[in-house]
């Protein structure tokens, strides 16, 4: 269930009365505007939209990497955007798993080594660490590559070490900015594909913000972000703003 | 111990950075070890002053001579148990670059007051009994392979010609500190000889019965010879060997200022580097802010980096030194207690991670407050 008229109750995503603003050159921008969002658990949606619309903003803020300017978003019924910065951190480690454009593996650790990064923070011991990684980077299909450096791996591959950082720690939602935007179509598709099961076999909630309609099309539901506020196109009808779908 | 590798992997990434930066903690710890050892030669009399010994001095000036009779005098002041004296000889050995600390001593009297210096006892007897025996220090015998039954030549520079000695005796003592290059003789051998100033002697070292009494003894014995001739200025064994080392000039004053210096260049080498560091990491630092690392662990990964290099480049250059005055005196006898003592290792190391710590700190605030949006914005 996806909802964006603010009226979706227990979901695992709420977000309600969501305004984000920037300040350059003493102008002041605002990004979102009184944005509501409730997306349960397994649900696998995409935001669309321009250059500028917010997207990646919107991500940022469900992930805890940004505070809102007013508004809250509270995920799985903790209010992420009151915690301090410290269980914040802690929280992330639990819930959020990223996956970047430029994949942001660390260039000095091997696949294996990027994998494990988020498991340090962990008690988990050096044995079942070892476990997670290699279970992760399996489901990848990543097993023969694993003790290789990112300059060692193609782009997909990258990305495919990345998507394994992003699942190890087991976390409940997935976060993807743009993670076929600088792959080929085919590297693109296979990253999709892993994407799309990791959705439907793990049950992950996922967030996938592109530019591309066919990667978009892989999601249960596709959001579009314009000034600020979504609007939701229900199978291939017209995008539906917030005040007109409350109306209908 | 799960970071160390991240810790160690950051370091290696740029490795010339890294040794250049782990250099310059070695050169700076490596000249400290040097400072210290040096300061620590000159300064061996003070450090081994005894507390219930102290010395009577002509008030005028060091160089000024006290009388004889003073030594009776002394005696007599209560819980003064023993009074000896000693006089500045001047000579050389051969040539003026050979010049070592000797004197003429009151035999008995001065073993009495310093029963830390051994000997063997026929050695010991064998001085005494021999107006021209000399006693030399274990340095002595190291620089110019002096032994006993040998005859020593000085050229005398207060009292002019060539004094000839024979080493009767090398003294032995506990701690390695009180080592120093020296050579005595009998007070009266130099009294037969000298033209003048007879009667005299350079100054007087006094035991007390209690250290507690030293303070009294002194203002008494000040106010003994109070508008005499000869006045006198007693101090602690302790201030009197400072103001001897201090003649060649404020060593300590010196040291902390070559020290600063060089601690102040090793923060901006360090810091610098640091902050290149972490600002080429900048991206990396805010995935890892994003996969769940909190702000506080940023800032220590960053300063361990800082501390790891300090450690292991002050380290290095502390036991650079410390293999180096191993080897021994490079003077010839300057400095015979050339030593890198435990506890100054142990200060250049404290040191050497306080400047990595300040030196990282700023760079490693600066990772902790990175705000993870705009700097993966940068990336």
């Amino acid at each position: 269930m996806v909802r964006v008229d603010g009226k979706g109750n227990g979901s695992l995503v709420e977000i309600r009365d969501l305004d984000k603003k920037y300040y350059r050159g003493g102008e002041e921008i605002d990004v979102l505007r009184g944005l509501n969002l409730d997306v349960a658990k397994g649900e696998f949606v995409a935001f669309m939209g321009p250059s500028g619309s917010g997207k990646t903003t919107l991500l940022n803020l469900i992930g805890g990497l940004d505070s809102p300017s007013s508004g809250s978003v509270r995920i799985a019924g903790e209010e992420i955007s009151a915690l301090k910065s410290r269980k914040l951190a802690a929280w992330r480690a639990r819930h959020i798993g990223f996956i970047f454009q430029m994949y942001n593996l660390i260039p000095v650790l091997t696949a294996y080594q990027n994998v494990q990064l988020p498991l340090l923070l962990t008690k988990l011991s050096k044995a079942e660490r070892r476990k997670h990684v290699e279970g992760a980077l399996e489901l990848v299909g990543l097993s023969d590559r694993m003790h290789h450096y990112p300059r060692q791996l193609s782009g997909g591959q990258e990305q495919r070490a990345a998507i394994a950082r992003a699942i190890v720690a087991d976390p409940t939602i997935l976060l993807c900015d743009e993670p076929t935007g600088d792959l080929d179509r085919a590297s693109g598709d296979e990253i999709l594909n892993i994407i799309s099961r990791l959705s439907k076999e793990f049950e992950k909630t996922v967030f996938l913000v592109t530019h591309d309609p066919v990667a978009a099309k892989r999601a249960s539901t596709i959001l579009h972000l314009d000034k600020g506020t979504l609007l939701e196109r229900t199978s291939d009808g017209p995008f539906v703003s917030q005040g007109e779908d409350a109306a209908r | 111990m799960k970071y160390l590798h991240l810790i160690l992997v950051n370091l290696k990434r740029k490795k010339i950075r890294t040794a250049l930066t782990a250099g310059s903690f070695l050169a700076a710890l490596f000249l400290f070890g040097l400072l210290m050892t040096i300061k620590t030669a000159l300064g061996s009399g003070v450090d081994v002053a005894g507390a219930n010994r102290i010395v009577v001095r002509n008030r005028v000036s060091l160089i000024m001579p006290l009388p004889i009779a003073y030594q009776e005098q002394i005696r007599q002041i209560p819980h003064v148990e023993e009074a000896t004296f000693a006089t500045w000889f001047g000579g050389y050995y051969q040539e003026m670059k050979n010049f070592f600390p000797n004197y003429a001593i009151d035999p008995e009297t001065y073993r009495r007051v310093y029963p830390e210096y051994r000997f063997p006892e026929a050695d010991w007897k064998a001085f005494v009994a021999d107006r021209q025996g000399c006693i030399i220090s274990p340095p002595l015998v190291d620089r110019f392979k002096f032994k006993v039954g040998d005859r020593v030549p000085l050229e005398g520079t207060i009292w002019a010609g060539t004094w000839e000695f024979n080493v009767r005796a090398v003294y032995d003592v506990e701690r390695r500190e009180m080592m120093t290059s020296e050579l005595w003789f009998q007070y009266p051998y130099l009294e037969e000889r000298r033209p003048f100033f007879k009667g005299t002697v350079g100054w007087y070292v006094v035991k007390v019965d209690d250290p507690a009494s030293a303070v009294t003894v002194a203002q008494k014995i000040d106010d003994r010879f109070a508008n005499s001739p000869y006045e006198t200025k007693t101090e602690t064994e302790k201030a009197f060997a400072a103001s001897f080392a201090n003649q060649i000039g404020n060593i300590r004053l010196l040291i902390l200022s070559i020290g600063s210096v060089v601690f102040f260049t090793l923060l901006l080498v360090t810091g610098n580097s640091m902050a290149i560091a972490v600002r080429e990491r900048t991206g990396e630092l805010a995935v890892m802010k994003t996969v769940g690392f909190t702000d506080i662990s940023i800032l220590s990964l960053v300063m361990a980096e800082s501390l790891l290099i300090a450690a292991v480049g002050g380290g290095a250059g502390l036991v650079l030194a410390k293999l180096f005055t191993l080897a021994g005196d490079p003077t010839g006898g300057m400095l015979a207690y050339f030593y890198l003592r435990g506890e100054d290792f142990a200060l250049g190391l404290v040191l050497a991670l306080a400047a990595g710590a300040v030196a990282g700190f700023v760079p490693a605030m600066g990772a902790m407050r990175l705000k993870i949006v705009n700097a993966l914005r940068r990336v």
